[in-house]
């Protein structure tokens, strides 16, 4: 292993937490991840020693937090490997960020009778927006189907594209199963209809390198929080030319170039997207998070995830009455399952008597867990900062449930 | 595991295994469905009435061993329970869960229930011990 966990571990404080008298171990990271003190540092300075509004202040400090706050948009261009930090657009997270396309890119270019392709495996932040894009629009919703082990059915998405397809909007990895989709394939299907691909970055970009302009997609999203960061801070990737071609988001201060009554012109993107004084520290924050990535040797981290994937797996199979829930071979670091007789809160509850943090439920991906025919599920997912040791823990600890609830 | 021995006790673990009155009911005289949106989980309730008292009360669920056990030691409790003496129930129900040290007097008419006091300490869970009574009470008229 070319990196030291233990150390790794020291930087994240929150990690050496007691739960009762039990040692933290944390396997809720697809929820949202630990910060390194490095990003906890960063924050604190912000409003010890930053602290302004930007874009409109010729003091010291407008300045400064200004710079910083457009710092960190080119370091999340870098990161994400953007033409330029015009392409990149501050949002709240995920949610919104889907909610912002929606609203322009889709009130410009879908129209009635239009058709949106998603699949059964979207988290709801990737469904309800769109249905509620359709029902007001009159637009189409098409959704690609999930084979049973958890992969999209490729044959079915290429016949459900065609003319009338505006957008393809899928998950990159999924948050409930932890599925890496095959992006480039369905981007390049999709470009061959005219139609654009938004990706849903939220699970992707906290365990491998993204490259956008690699992927060609149009679109890119994703949250801080689950990259080690604020919450209250995400991104939206775009094309320039598309963003370009796009109407606001919301109206307010600083996304205008001229407001009169006669008529309001708005800023070239990224300014155009931005109304309001955005989350600067929160933006700073994450530029923080990226850096601390960018220093670790990321293939070491994610062969170091992947060995943790495998290790969960088979110690997790081995386990009488536990069914794993996707068990596709290109997988995220997390694990999803059932137990047999038990439902998966009482497991999430017995877990954190032990100091387990798991998340239990439906994940807000319900039309994906009904497609398992399963109302819910435990799902222990993984960060670089955990161990085979809490592994092992988590086995124990689920043994105990099958005497308890025998 | 003490804690957890408190959360789980047997009562509530063989009302789980072996939930009574479950199972739905024909020719009902109301039904009701409700749902945890947090976690997906799912309670119906079916109950027949005779003079506005329960006559028949029976569930099917899909959900943790505290709702399971819930809905199962409350189609037993409200058996021949008017809607008036069943709100009660679920008000002294929820005064145990909800308030420190609460219902200790109620103690006689909560029965099996008093198992489920070990729920006060996991308040995320609460919402799952109450799911089969709301669906109930807030359907029955
Ligand atoms: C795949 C996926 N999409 C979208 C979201 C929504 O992200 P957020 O809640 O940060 O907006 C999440 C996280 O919950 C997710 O895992």
């Amino acid at each position: 292993m070319s990196f030291d966990v233990t150390k790794i571990r020291e930087e994240f404080p929150i990690l050496a937490t007691q739960v009762g008298k039990k040692p933290l171990v944390y396997l809720d990271n697809a929820a949202t991840t630990q910060k390194p003190q490095e990003v906890i540092d960063v924050l604190d300075s912000y409003y010890s020693e930053t602290n302004a509004n930007i874009h409109r202040g010729v003091h010291h400090l407008a300045e400064k937090a200004t710079e910083a706050y457009e710092q960190s948009r080119r370091e999340v261009a870098q990161f994400i490997h953007a033409a330029t930090e015009d392409e990149v657009i501050f949002v709240r997270g995920t949610t919104e960020g889907i909610n912002l396309i929606a609203n322009t890119f889709g009130n410009k270019f879908i129209e009635a009778g239009d058709e949106i392709i998603i699949s059964t495996m979207e988290h709801h932040a990737n469904i309800v927006p769109w249905q509620l894009f359709c029902e007001a629009r009159g637009a189409v919703l098409k959704v690609i189907p999930v084979s049973d082990a958890g992969e999209l059915e490729m044959d079915s998405y290429e016949s459900l594209l065609s003319e009338r397809t505006k957008l393809v909007s899928v998950v990159h990895a999924s948050n409930s199963l932890g599925i890496i989709n095959p992006v480039k394939s369905i981007i390049e299907k999709a470009h061959g209809v005219g139609a654009k691909v938004l990706l849903d970055g939220a699970q992707a970009v906290g365990h491998f390198p993204v490259d956008v302009q690699e992927l060609d997609c149009d679109f890119y999203v994703f949250s801080g929080h689950k990259l080690f960061s604020a919450t209250g801070i995400g991104v939206v990737y775009g094309k320039y030319d598309l963003l370009d071609s796009m109407p606001p988001y919301q109206g307010g201060g600083d996304m205008i170039s001229r407001v009169s009554f006669e008529g309001t012109t708005y800023k070239a993107p990224p300014g155009r997207f931005e109304a309001g004084t955005p989350h600067i520290s929160g933006a700073i924050a994450l530029a923080a998070s990226i850096r601390y990535l960018e220093k670790q040797d990321r293939a070491a981290l994610l062969d170091y995830e992947h060995e943790l994937l495998e290790y969960a797996t088979e110690s997790l199979s081995e386990i009488e009455g536990l069914k794993i829930i996707g068990t596709a071979a290109k997988k995220v670091s997390l694990v999803s399952f059932t137990m047999e007789g038990t439902h998966p809160h009482d497991v999430a509850t017995v877990l954190d008597a032990d100091g387990i943090a798991v998340r239990a439920g439906h994940h807000c991906t319900q039309p994906l867990l009904q497609r398992f025919g399963v109302p819910a599920t435990a799902r222990a997912s993984f960060a670089f900062y955990n161990t085979r040791e809490e592994i092992d823990k988590l086995a124990q600890a689920l043994t105990k449930i099958q005497v308890l609830f025998a | 595991m003490s804690d957890l021995t408190q959360l789980y006790q047997d009562i509530i673990l063989g009302h789980n295994k072996r939930p009574r009155n479950y199972g739905a009911l024909e020719g009902y005289s109301g039904k009701a469905e409700k749902n945890n949106p947090l976690c997906g989980d799912e309670v119906s309730v079916y109950w027949k009435t005779e003079d506005d008292r329960i006559s028949d009360l029976r569930f099917t669920a899909q959900g943790c061993a505290i709702s399971r056990a819930s809905a199962s030691i409350m189609t037993e409790l409200l058996s021949g329970k008017s809607k008036k003496e069943s709100v009660a129930l679920f008000d002294a129900f929820r005064t145990l869960l909800e308030e420190e040290g609460g219902a200790a007097s109620e103690e006689a008419e909560l029965g099996d229930l008093m198992a489920l006091s070990g729920v006060r300490q996991y308040p995320s869970r609460i919402k799952c011990a109450f799911l089969p009574w709301q669906a109930l009470l807030e359907e029955w008229a």
